[in-house]
């Protein structure tokens, strides 16, 4: 009895699945489920500390107390990430916009542009950030030039930094995905809503709209995912006094000592973004008939 | 009847502003109340561009667009009461039939109960009754086509505009939607402006056709006046089969060249045989034959070194390479400038 060609044709895809995908989850749900070593890594015996850690943080006595910092840091992380994630969308959508509708020579000339910063490394460009930002920096220094300020305006180390250091590097993950529905899009709809006496803004929200929200809900969901977890904007351009789900995640790898309890947030935080995925998922039907 | 568009001297430049080119050049024409008015030529004849003139999708360099005396030329498309029928139906995917229909008056902001009344009264017109809650991607092309037609006459337009709207279609679909929108046309007394570049489609559904040759109109007229008295010889080329000699091998006193229609001429094969209508004989041979069942075609070379057209009814009892004379009716001889 062999394998279907279909099937054999599909082994070395699944193999690939199985040891960059499953086996490192699989790692890190069992890690969630262990002891913490007090020298780092974990003890081999089952242990529910590393949850527990989440909620309750013991008192002097060794009583249990509901601790609700990490909910707090979790809530923030978020709020973080869907500011970060809208304002991608409402910047990314122009951007997609004034692209898919450049005469068909010039858009990969756009497209090379919105995808040059990935040629250098993430941390360099947001090292490039804090030279814009600080006191001393660019932005700070030519308004001074300009005599529009006396004294430098603190631009980095606050959350405005963070938020726009998550907006710089993960738009190009929202415009490609809204530019591609864009390109896809028949244009002679717009046309024939223009037609049907649809002014430009009922054009774009009847049908513009709608054609794009595969695109859009793309978009969400590859900015959303990395920025709820990011820990280099937080770092870098935070200054590090806004704790951030990725820093504590981070921490607990490196100077916490705590595997167990750094795998039961990270489980804990895969496992929001796929019920929040499937709600996206289910309503994506219904929201495309809300905006049609 | 009075006109109901009159366009006065259109151009419209496409192109680089160093290297313009005229895709409507210095145009006018006038459309009538109630009419079928049809827009013939081959691609990139401008024909299509003037349809989106009227339309507003593009906007005209110089000249006036009165619609029942206004100029409309400055207007944006969701301000000139005309609707089109786009040649590739651009339905909306993510709308049933229903919403495609009622999309124009949803814009205009109309009475629910109203939409729905005309979508439903639009479908019937269609005879897409049964149609209406479904998507655009599970009808068949001439499903599509009706709901494209519903969705711009449901509307009431002061003209409809149809950009190749047939040419989708195949073959049997298509001489059917010809009938079907004839019907249409006379049902909802709308004046039609109807775009193409197939001639018997022209011919067969239009009360007037303007062919239009580089951004030009080459001639307007009614089907007859254009098959039978085209002013030009690419009107006459352009409009069926249309055979050209000079004046002289057909023995006249003038210069230039006579031309006729293949079914205009008729194949003598017996010597000393007469026509029925006495008029110019040529001589020659015949090159080929084509049996078409109704009619069958005759190539002939004539003594001359030209090479003409023939039809008959009959298939004639004639070989390949036999002697024939072509008999030319008199009256249907087509003088034109070259």
């Amino acid at each position: 009895m062999g394998l279907s060609r279909g099937t054999t044709l599909l082994l070395p895809f699944l193999a690939i699945m199985v040891v960059f995908f499953v086996l490192p989850l699989c790692i890190a749900v069992g890690y969630s489920f262990m002891a913490p070593d007090p020298m780092g890594g974990i003890k081999h015996e089952f242990s529910l500390a590393g949850y527990q850690r989440f909620l309750y943080s013991p008192d002097l006595q060794g009583n249990l107390h509901i601790d609700t910092r990490y909910l707090e840091i979790i809530f923030k992380s978020t709020v973080l990430a869907i500011f970060a994630t809208g304002l991608c969308v409402l910047i990314g959508f122009p951007m997609a916009w004034f692209m898919a509708t450049r005469p068909e020579k010039q858009r990969d000339f756009w497209m090379i542009l919105v995808t040059i910063p990935f040629w250098t490394n993430l941390l360099i460009r947001t090292y490039a950030w804090i030279l814009i930002l600080r006191d001393t920096g660019l932005v700070n220094s030519m308004l001074q030039e300009a005599g529009l300020i006396d004294e430098p305006i603190k631009l980095l180390y606050t959350p405005f930094a963070v938020g726009l250091g998550l907006v710089y590097s993960y738009l190009p993950f929202m415009i490609l995905p809204i530019y591609s529905s864009l390109e896809r899009m028949d244009w002679r709809q717009v046309e024939a809503a223009r037609d049907l006496y649809a002014t430009r803004l009922q054009t774009l929200r009847h049908v513009v709209l709608p054609a794009c929200i595969p695109g859009i809900l793309g978009g969400v969901v590859l900015v959303f995912i990395p920025t709820v977890g990011s820990f280099l904007a937080a770092d870098m351009l935070g200054g590090g006094k806004q704790m951030m789900l990725g820093n504590l995640i981070e921490n607990q790898f490196g100077m916490g000592r705590n595997w167990p309890f750094g795998a039961a947030i990270s489980v804990i935080l895969i496992a929001g973004v796929m019920i929040g995925l499937m709600v996206i998922a289910r309503r994506g039907q219904g929201l495309k008939e809300v905006v049609g | 009847m009075s006109d109901r568009l009159i366009i006065q001297s259109v151009t419209k430049f496409f192109g680089s502003a160093s290297n313009p080119v005229r895709a409507v050049d210095d145009l006018s024409l006038n459309v009538r109340e109630n009419e079928f008015f049809t827009l013939l030529g081959p691609s990139g004849c401008g024909k299509t561009t003037l349809l989106r003139l009227i339309a507003g999708l593009e906007s005209c360099d110089e000249g006036q667009i009165m619609l029942d005396g206004v100029d409309i030329a400055a207007l944006p498309p969701n301000h000139r009461p005309v609707n089109t029928v786009f040649q590739s139906y651009a339905l909306f995917p993510h709308m049933t039939v229903n919403d495609n229909i009622g999309f124009g008056m949803r814009m205009q902001g109309k009475d629910q109960a109203d939409i729905q009344k005309a979508t439903a009264e639009a479908l019937e017109l269609m005879r897409m009754q049964n149609f209406g809650a479904r998507y655009p991607s599970e009808l068949s092309g001439g499903q599509q086509q009706r709901v494209a037609l519903a969705r711009a006459l449901v509307n009431r337009p002061k003209i409809l505009l149809l950009d190749e709207s047939l040419s989708a279609l195949d073959y049997k679909l298509r001489k059917d939607m010809q009938i079907e929108l004839k019907r249409l046309q006379r049902e909802t007394e709308i004046t039609f402006i109807f775009v193409t570049h197939d001639q018997e489609e022209a011919l067969s559904m239009s009360d007037r056709i303007a062919v239009m040759e580089r951004g030009r109109i080459g001639q307007l007229g009614s089907p007859q006046e254009i098959y039978h008295r085209p002013v030009s010889r690419y009107v006459a080329d352009f409009i069926g089969i249309c055979n050209f000699i000079s004046a002289g091998s057909l023995g006249l006193q003038e210069s230039g060249h006579i031309g006729f229609r293949p079914e205009d001429a008729t194949i003598l094969i017996r010597e000393g045989q007469q026509p029925d209508t006495p008029g110019p004989i040529v001589h020659g041979r015949l090159d080929a034959l084509a049996y078409h069942g109704a009619v069958t075609y005759y190539q002939v070379t004539l003594d001359s070194g030209e090479t003409v057209t023939v039809a008959d009814h009959e298939k004639l009892p004639v070989n390949v390479d036999a002697r024939v004379r072509v008999a030319l009716l008199p009256d249907m001889l087509i003088r034109c400038a070259s």
